[in-house]
């Protein structure tokens, strides 16, 4: 028994996953959410700012990646809308270019925000280290045109957005170590505010930058989603996916207990 | 359109899990099918939104608008041409210029600020809350995690520090410090599944909602 246990077939175990995940989904079960202090510390500097005040978002994360960071973006995107605050769409990742476009289309749809005066989207330059610290000196210098080819000239949005001085958080979102270049580059040197939403994979290398600080805020993965959206209270993919996650959840700790169970009582007959 | 995107969308969503019951032809078209869209909406991206802003566009303008110190550009873009001298083996050596460049440029912004970002104010946020501590602002709680962290920052930095054998003080803290990279390891795990779990609550969603309409 502990033998078969031990040398069960990896299929079974994804199986066993599969339908941890399928059976809620079709169920629509739902657990409560408790809001995290990083989650909320972002909500409330961004709820603090005064109707006007601009956000930067980089979305820089692929579409391998979007299950966690788009329900973020959305919930973060239409806080602001709700709360009047401008929102400049970039990224520093040429396959995020289009998903951040449509990603602020799709909201300020929702909430009724217009091109030009509640938003703007300014795509993609490669060149990361060069982008970050340009666009402290002067964005046109480096997106001198938005993502459609618009002059940055002619969005009324930018005529008094030249540099960070102007933007009063950057929100990054993020897959891979473009937070730690924000940090480096952008708070470091321009003391500029920034607040991040990242996959699970990589958080727990951020929280060091939110004890020192150089993070006013965090918000973890699909957690961090849902989190947003119960604070802004609209719930949708995020609180949805957290729900089945706990499923999957309860499932792996059980495998892990049973795993090592099984493990030191083979290592008993052993000795 | 919208029909067909969604079909095409399952189904290779489909390849791709069929590789967790083994290695199949259906898991490597949609894995070469996924590499090729991905250099190649890539390159045109970087192409359309790098080069013709960065390089074509200012020299076209220099040169209609015969303002002739704009074509300076032809230095940069003819240094960062030399990256294709690989493609070229008798002339391969001329890549190391461009290389030198990046390399400089990229130390010289980097190191001073990745020093104060990720030592000096990794350090000052250890050491902070003991003015804190010592000015009488911290309770109990918080005293004991200002605590925990030193402790775990030394018994982990000592771990790593291969000059002095790890036996007596030296053994018994590093063992400490083995316990907090244990602690860093699981959490790290736990937020892993966490962000693996999500896609496939993803993919699980797209495929029940959009693409089968059971929920």
């Amino acid at each position: 028994m502990i033998e078969k246990l031990m040398n069960i077939d990896r299929r079974i175990v994804f199986i066993l996953v599969a339908l941890a995940v399928i059976i809620p989904s079709l169920l629509e079960v739902s657990f409560p959410i408790t809001v995290s202090q990083p989650t909320r510390s972002t909500y409330d500097y961004i709820e603090a700012l005064p109707p006007g005040s601009t956000v930067m978002i980089g979305f820089n994360y692929g579409p391998s990646s979007l299950a966690e960071l788009h329900p973020m973006a959305k919930a973060v995107i239409y806080h602001c809308f709700q709360k009047q605050i401008r929102v400049i769409g970039m990224t520093l990742l040429a396959e995020a270019a289009t998903l951040g476009d449509n990603m602020l289309k799709d909201v300020a749809a929702e909430a009724g925000a217009v091109y030009g005066q509640d938003y703007a989207y300014l795509g993609f330059r490669p060149g990361a280290t060069q982008v970050l610290l340009g666009m402290g000196t002067a964005i046109d210098s480096v997106f001198e045109a938005d993502y459609a080819g618009t002059s940055l000239t002619e969005i009324p949005l930018m005529a008094d957005v030249t540099n960070y001085e102007q933007v009063d958080l950057v929100l990054d979102l993020a897959s891979g170590s473009s937070t730690e270049w924000w940090i480096t580059y952008t708070n470091t040197r321009y003391n500029q505010q920034i607040a991040a939403g990242v996959t699970g994979v990589i958080v727990s290398q951020m929280y060091p930058y939110l004890q020192t600080k150089q993070l006013i805020g965090l918000m973890p993965g699909l957690l961090g989603a849902a989190e947003y959206e119960k604070l802004i209270d609209r719930p949708a993919k995020g609180t949805e996916g957290m729900s089945i996650q706990s499923f999957a959840h309860l499932l792996v700790v059980g495998l892990v207990i049973l795993g090592n169970i099984t493990f030191f009582i083979q290592r008993r007959q052993g000795e | 359109m919208e029909l067909i995107g969604i079909w095409v969308a399952a189904l290779l969503t489909l390849c791709i899990y069929s590789f967790l019951y083994r290695d199949n032809p259906f898991y490597r078209f949609a894995e070469h099918l996924f590499v090729g869209l991905s250099v190649g909406y890539g390159i045109v991206l970087t192409f359309h939104q790098g080069f013709i802003p960065f390089a074509w566009n200012p020299l076209q303008e220099a040169v209609t608008k015969q303002e002739w110190v704009g074509l300076v550009r032809l230095i940069p873009i003819g240094i960062g041409g030399l990256f294709f001298a690989r493609l070229v083996p008798s002339q391969g050596w001329l890549i190391r210029y461009p290389i030198a460049i990046l390399i400089g440029v990229g130390s010289g912004l980097a190191i001073p600020n990745v020093m104060r970002a990720d030592i000096f104010e990794q350090v000052h946020g250890t050491l902070a809350p003991f003015a804190q501590i010592h000015a009488g602002e911290l309770g109990p709680f918080q005293i004991f995690g200002v605590v925990l962290m030193l402790i775990g920052v030394i018994s982990t930095l000592t771990y790593f520090f291969f000059s002095v054998e790890h036996r007596g003080v030296v053994g018994g803290v590093s063992k400490i410090g083995i316990v907090f990279l244990m602690i860093g390891f699981g959490s790290a795990f736990g937020n892993t599944v966490m962000g693996r779990v999500s896609l496939l609550i993803q993919r699980v969603d797209f495929l029940l909602h959009d693409w089968l309409h059971l929920i």
